[in-house]
């Protein structure tokens, strides 16, 4: 009981170091550069404590259970030697933590509001729906997408840097062609992918994967599937936006 | 505020289930193993869940209501220096905002931690946790300023993009081999639960009050700014941190050659 209360404790004095350059950015800006007191500061203080709290959880939970989950499974799909069921495996996880992404879900009504005002579809409740649905379906299948090529460049040793820069270019590509409302919002989709609970579970899969496949480098090989992930939907989206306009 | 922690708390829970619920199908019907330590895991998903619910009601009550009242007073025309004129340089209150909080939020950011700690078991030690997290939050930083400079001026987003781009092909081509996958998923990392809302609010902010700049197109774009510089930011350090590896290695090698005992002993 010491001893985890102890562990506990350490974890509590790395999160509160980790806020404190937010706190202190937002004191300074707050007292010497706009020379103010903001309102309620007794709940702001409160709310800071909350987040201490909730990070010191967060990273044990981490360490105890996220981590150790994607490692597993990682291992245990390599062990069984089926490379089918390590692609579906893969698919599910990215398609099914995207779907349910509750910043995906903003971005993508907010998407449905431009491209109505912009004429792309009808301005109604159902065009808009259906609308804001393909665009998450869009995204939720690069991001699955994004994880089968992930775990197959780590399976066949394809090279990362080749495959991420042809991403690129083919990003800038796009960008030239696609209709100018849809851009921002394809940019912005590649950022909301990467929740804080996917991480840990794909990081831990691809160097779990690379660290029990031979001749495979965990450090080299085992990450890179967060760059894809954040790749696929400006791509996708780009092209969603497109086929939407064309049609 | 009790009612809306426990709605932020299950709305985490409904979040985290659906993975939850598929991995332990997975387990139990494609691998058909029982779950080592099972009990463990639950108690580690259960932290998982509470923790992130307490960091998102934490921030929703104190950090980010401030951040983007600060980013819209800062953008407003009463905070700008310099009074009547008004150029680009009348917002150094902003890039210096920007630069601080894009630094500050990406330190504070759990994603980047988790990625932190495993490249830091992989890599044997040598990667250091905090200097991957000091990289990558500098990198945000200049990422997050330069991109308000563009809201600014009006310059399109993708030449800066694309000119970063051409910067992180070549820096691939020069830089140590074992760097490059971590770099290339630091990017992704970075826009997650703590940075994504406050620099959005800046752009947005921005994007309304200057004059010809249209919110929609205009005030998106930083996400894509702070994903691409940490790219460069890691990716410099790792050639930063081979160079003085490097410079160390060779002093270390004029002292043996002056120190006779050591050479024998070779």
């Amino acid at each position: 009981m010491k001893k985890s209360l102890s562990i506990f404790w350490n974890h509590t004095k790395g999160s509160m170091r980790d806020l404190a350059p937010i706190v202190i950015v937002i004191a300074f800006f707050e007292f010497v550069v706009l020379r103010q007191v903001p309102d309620g500061l007794v709940g702001i203080l409160l709310g800071v404590v909350l987040v201490v709290i909730g990070l010191t959880f967060f990273i044990y939970g981490l360490e105890l259970a996220l981590f150790p989950i994607g490692d597993a499974l990682a291992v245990a799909l390599a062990q069984k030697g089926s490379v089918f069921w390590l692609l579906i495996f893969a698919f599910s996880l990215g398609f099914g933590t995207t779907i349910a992404e509750p910043a995906l879900t903003a971005i993508a009504s907010e998407a449905g509001q431009i491209a109505a005002d912009a004429g792309a579809i009808a301005d109604n409740d159902e065009a808009r729906d259906r609308y804001v649905l393909g665009l998450r379906l869009t995204v939720a299948l690069s991001v699955g997408t994004a994880l089968v090529l992930g775990v197959l460049r780590i399976i066949f040793g394809w090279s990362l840097p080749l495959m991420i820069i042809s991403g690129y270019v083919l990003v800038v590509a796009m960008t030239a062609i696609a209709p100018a409302d849809i851009i921002g919002v394809a940019y912005d989709s590649g950022g909301v992918t990467t929740s804080t609970v996917t991480v840990p579970l794909v990081t831990a899969l691809g160097v779990g994967l690379a660290s029990s496949l031979r001749d495979r480098n965990p450090m080299t090989d085992g990450f890179g599937l967060i760059a894809f992930a954040s790749l696929t939907p400006m791509i996708f989206v780009m092209a969603y936006g497109g086929i939407i306009q064309w049609i | 505020m009790i009612v809306s922690s426990v709605t932020t708390i299950v709305a985490t829970g409904t979040d985290v289930l659906p993975i939850v619920i598929f991995i332990f199908l997975f387990q139990t019907l494609v691998i058909r193993k029982p779950i080592p330590n099972f009990k463990r895991l639950l108690a580690g998903l259960g932290f998982v869940i509470v923790g992130l619910g307490l960091f998102l009601i934490g921030l929703e009550q104190a950090l980010f209501p401030l951040g983007r009242e600060m980013a819209a007073q800062l953008t407003s025309p009463e905070a700008l220096v310099g009074g009547g004129t008004r150029d680009w340089t009348s917002y150094l209150w902003v890039y210096a905002f920007a630069l601080a909080i894009g630094f500050a939020t990406t330190i504070a950011e759990p994603a980047l931690l988790a990625v932190s700690m495993k490249a830091h078991d992989v890599s044997g030690g040598a990667i250091h946790v905090w200097g991957l997290r000091v990289a990558v939050a500098l990198g945000v930083a200049v990422g997050v300023a330069l991109g308000t400079y563009r809201i600014i001026t009006g310059t399109p987003l993708q030449y800066f993009i694309m000119a970063a781009y051409l910067v992180v092909v070549i820096q691939t081509i020069l830089a140590p081999k074992l760097i490059i996958a971590l770099a290339y998923d630091s990017g992704g990392v970075t826009t997650s639960t703590v940075t994504v809302p406050l620099i959005t609010a800046l752009g947005l902010g921005l994007a309304e009050t200057i004059p010809g700049r249209s919110p929609l197109l205009d005030g998106f774009g930083l996400v894509a700014f702070a994903s691409v510089f940490p790219i460069i930011a890691v990716l410099t350090y790792a050639q930063l941190s081979e160079q003085l590896d490097k410079r160390a290695a060779r002093r270390r090698k004029i002292q043996e050659r002056d120190d006779p005992i050591l050479v024998e002993e070779d």
